[in-house]
């Protein structure tokens, strides 16, 4: 049926033949293909719910006494934003549902960018041509954490004002221009004037998702037009791509992964609590509470301010660089800094300017893959820290014993992910077998004269030819 | 064939994320039996059977007369009869180390033994008196305001606890009304005591109210996950969600050695 709407297309206004090429645009198959397609429903599933809470809620700072059907909040001063917040849980129809698939799916999104990102990186499938969209989606994965931290950051309930303070914080850290950039972005000291939240919600619901969005019709047709990469195999070479037609096979299977993608963030939205804002209270300046955390995706950064002994670059009295530098700007800073440049230093170190479409298994390159399992080893270290009040509350670790042993995790376990990769990739590639899967054992042919041969196994012998 | 397949790894998937979800969820603390309140008129008795109690198992640390030693433990000479109800009844005291902070167990006294040791500790000098909280009179509104203001810097919003300054400010998912009360006036170990003024009768119903509420949320959006906010939401998102979407992709896309046969060719170089 597909193809008879092609064919009337073409017949009529000459576009099938490109559509056409489109239906049989090949995709590869690997599962772990799959992270990134993940990250593109969960966005549209956010803008669809988005698009639903933007019809309910205020954007507005400026205060008035709550009488919804909420008891315990009822007579208390909030801004409208955190009010409209708390209608749109407890009194529009569905409001709650999609409040909570939005925040799921929010989370759900940047988990799997960051494990497409890990697929990209450790079979260095950003590698020329691909290194431009590799960019794309980094910048991506950083627009992505910032629409989430303003996201979470609107509803003006005790947690988000206690996140924006500390984003505050840390924007005024910034040496020199520190100051200036609070005062543009808040409109004046913290918590900032009406003009602040009228910018942060601009910036959630339209300047963001629609970056977003550009970036990522970009990053599609940027896979699209240099065409798929693929692990090596029978016939796969670097002039090919081996794997299911988007019609009908891949286009079915990826509306599958979509289905599954909408039916898991709603039924954890209407069975799992999420951000129950009620729970939290209004934000006021002069009000804090204990164990804020902010949700996962910024988990790192709050790890690296906890983390950071306290100490601040004073020069003469004037603190030039303030201790939420470290842990706020620089760390992240270093990190997406070498993710940005990873590609070109490999191609530096390699000598190797040519173009690849064949990815390698992360075995295959133990160096880019020990490095890049110390990189997300030493982010990951320091996201737990990011816990460690919670790890004392509710496992009773000491505190000050935690801080420390974290410490030293930053530097250990980056350094022993790095020599245990390096050994593992190295041995697997000597051995030629796979963890978990098969036993390396060989396969022997008896000939007739009874002497014995090796059969490799096929992809395999392909594999080692491609190699060559 | 394969359409089955996949829909059976999706429903496997989605179960499995509830089962994750349903297992995350830690159990809830029930609020107990309020204790028993009111100022207990003290019969010589009563002391002298306190004393005793005392001499056996205080007086190692507190000294024979309650008067202190030093190194030790501090002095109750005005620590008052609510002092001593909260440090027994939350089971504090006695306390096993010297230097540590007293942490909540379960009571070494009877209840009538806990009153006996009150009224001696009350005999030894001038202090606050077991506060009376009764919840249903205060204003759950008013209550989580003053939680928000006074508290909930070290104990959390919901009351779930955190890190204090140099000690542990713990959950007050166990706390019944009277405690919270004795907690305020007396302000144990690290906590500031609140006096009248800055918190009346009325303020200590309505903060114990609130802190009832916290020990039974509402929980409109369903399973509440520990009520601590954004660690288990993260925990869920990667360990029921995304575990459930690998499973899915894991089922519906390929390994590399499933190389089909029929695969289409797409060399177009
Ligand atoms: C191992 C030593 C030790 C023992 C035994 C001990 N205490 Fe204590 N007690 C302490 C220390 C140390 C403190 C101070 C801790 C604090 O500030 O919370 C304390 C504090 C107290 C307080 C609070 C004082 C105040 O000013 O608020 C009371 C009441 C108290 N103890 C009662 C008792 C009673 C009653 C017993 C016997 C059942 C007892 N203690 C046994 C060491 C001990
Ligand atoms: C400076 C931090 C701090 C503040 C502010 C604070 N507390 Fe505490 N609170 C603590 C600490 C620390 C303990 C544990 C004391 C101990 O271990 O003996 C505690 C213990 C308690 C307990 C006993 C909990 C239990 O289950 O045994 C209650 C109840 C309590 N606080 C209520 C309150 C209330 C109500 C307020 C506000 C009016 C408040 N606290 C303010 C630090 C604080």
């Amino acid at each position: 049926m597909i193809r008879r709407a092609v064919r009337f297309l073409d017949q009529r206004a000459g576009a099938g033949s490109a559509l056409g090429k489109a239906l049989r645009y090949v995709f590869p198959d690997h599962w772990t293909f799959l992270f990134g397609e993940i990250a593109l429903y969960s966005f549209v599933i956010l803008v669809a719910t988005g698009i639903y809470l933007t019809l309910f809620f205020e954007p507005s700072s400026s205060t008035i006494v709550y009488h919804g059907s909420y008891a315990p909040l009822q007579g208390q001063e909030m801004s409208k934003a955190y009010a409209s917040a708390l209608t749109l849980s407890f009194e529009v129809p569905a409001g709650l549902l999609i409040r909570q698939v939005h925040h799921w799916t929010a989370l759900v999104f940047l988990a799997a960018i960051v494990l497409h990102l890990m697929r990209i990186f450790f079979t260095g499938a950003y590698r020329k041509p691909r290194d431009l969209n590799y960019y794309v989606g980094l910048t991506m994965l950083t627009l992505a954490v910032i629409e989430g931290y303003a996201g979470y950051s609107l509803l003006d309930d005790l947690l988000s004002g206690m996140g924006l303070a500390i984003g505050n914080a840390v924007a005024l850290s910034i040496p020199v221009v520190g100051g200036q950039l609070g005062t543009l972005i808040w409109g004046g000291r913290f918590p900032g004037t009406d003009a602040f939240f009228s910018r942060l919600y601009i910036a959630h619901v339209f300047i963001f998702p629609v970056l977003i969005g550009s970036l990522m019709a970009l990053h599609l047709a940027m896979v699209a037009i240099p065409r798929h990469t693929q692990f090596r195999g029978r016939r796969r070479r670097e002039s090919n791509v081996i794997g299911t037609p988007l019609w009908p096979g891949y286009a079915l299977r990826s509306l599958g992964l979509f289905f599954s993608v909408a039916a898991v963030l709603f039924a954890l939205g209407g069975l799992v609590q999420i951000n129950p804002i009620w729970q939290w209270g209004p934000y006021e300046p002069y009000l804090g509470t204990n164990g804020a955390q902010p949700d996962w995706y910024l988990g790192w950064l709050i790890g690296a301010l906890r983390l950071m002994p306290h100490f601040d670059v004073v020069i003469g009295g004037y603190t030039l660089v303030p201790n939420p530098f470290w842990g706020g700007v620089l760390f992240p800073g270093l990190v997406f800094g070498f993710l940005y440049a990873w590609p070109a230093i490999e191609r530096r170190l390699d000598r190797d300017y040519a173009p690849h479409n064949l990815l390698d298994r992360p075995r295959d390159n133990p160096r880019r893959t020990a490095i890049g399992a110390a990189l997300f080893a030493w982010v990951a270290t320091i996201f737990f820290a990011g816990a460690a009040d919670r790890a004392f509350v509710q496992l009773g670790v000491p505190y000050e014993g935690q801080l420390w042993g974290y410490r030293a995790a930053s530097v250990l376990v980056p350094t022993a992910a790095y020599l245990l990769t390096r050994r593992v990739c190295e041995h697997l590639r000597e051995d030629g077998g796979h963890p978990g899967r098969g036993s390396g054992a060989r396969v022997l042919a008896r000939s007739r004269s009874g002497g014995f041969e090796e059969l490799r196994p096929q992809g395999q012998s392909a594999a080692d030819g491609e190699q060559g | 064939m394969r359409p089955r397949r996949i829909l059976i790894g999706t429903l496997a998937a989605v179960l499995g994320a509830f089962a994750i979800a349903v297992f995350a969820q830690p159990p809830q603390a029930r609020p107990q039996g309020g204790s028993s309140a009111g100022t207990v008129a003290v019969p010589t008795g009563l002391r002298e059977a306190g004393r005793a109690l005392f001499a056996e198992g205080c007086s190692s640390c507190h000294g024979f007369e309650g008067e202190g030693v030093p190194g030790q433990a501090p002095s109750l000479r005005g620590a008052g009869e609510a002092a001593a109800d909260f440090y027994l009844r939350t089971g504090r005291m006695p306390l096993d180390q010297v230097g540590e902070e007293p942490l909540r167990a379960t009571p070494r006294y009877s209840d009538s033994q806990i009153r006996a040791l009150d009224a001696y500790v009350a005999s030894l000098g001038p202090g606050p008196a077991i506060p009376v909280v009764e919840p249903g009179r205060g204003s759950v509104s008013d209550g989580m305001q003053m939680f928000n203001e006074s508290c909930a810097g070290c104990h959390g919003t919901g009351g779930k606890g955190g890190v204090a300054i140099g000690a542990y400010a713990p959950p007050l998912g166990e706390a019944t009304p009277t405690e919270v009360g004795e907690a305020i006036r007396v302000g144990p170990y690290v906590m500031p005591s609140f006096s009248e003024a800055q918190l009346d009768q009325r303020d200590l119903d309505s903060i114990a109210r609130y802190v009832q509420l916290t020990q039974n949320p509402d929980d409109a959006g369903g399973f509440g996950i520990g009520h601590i906010g954004p660690v288990p939401e993260g925990l869920v998102a990667w360990f029921a969600a995304i575990a459930a979407l690998l499973l899915v992709a894991r089922l519906i896309g390929q390994r590399n050695e499933g190389d089909e046969p029929g695969g289409e060719e797409g060399g177009k170089a």
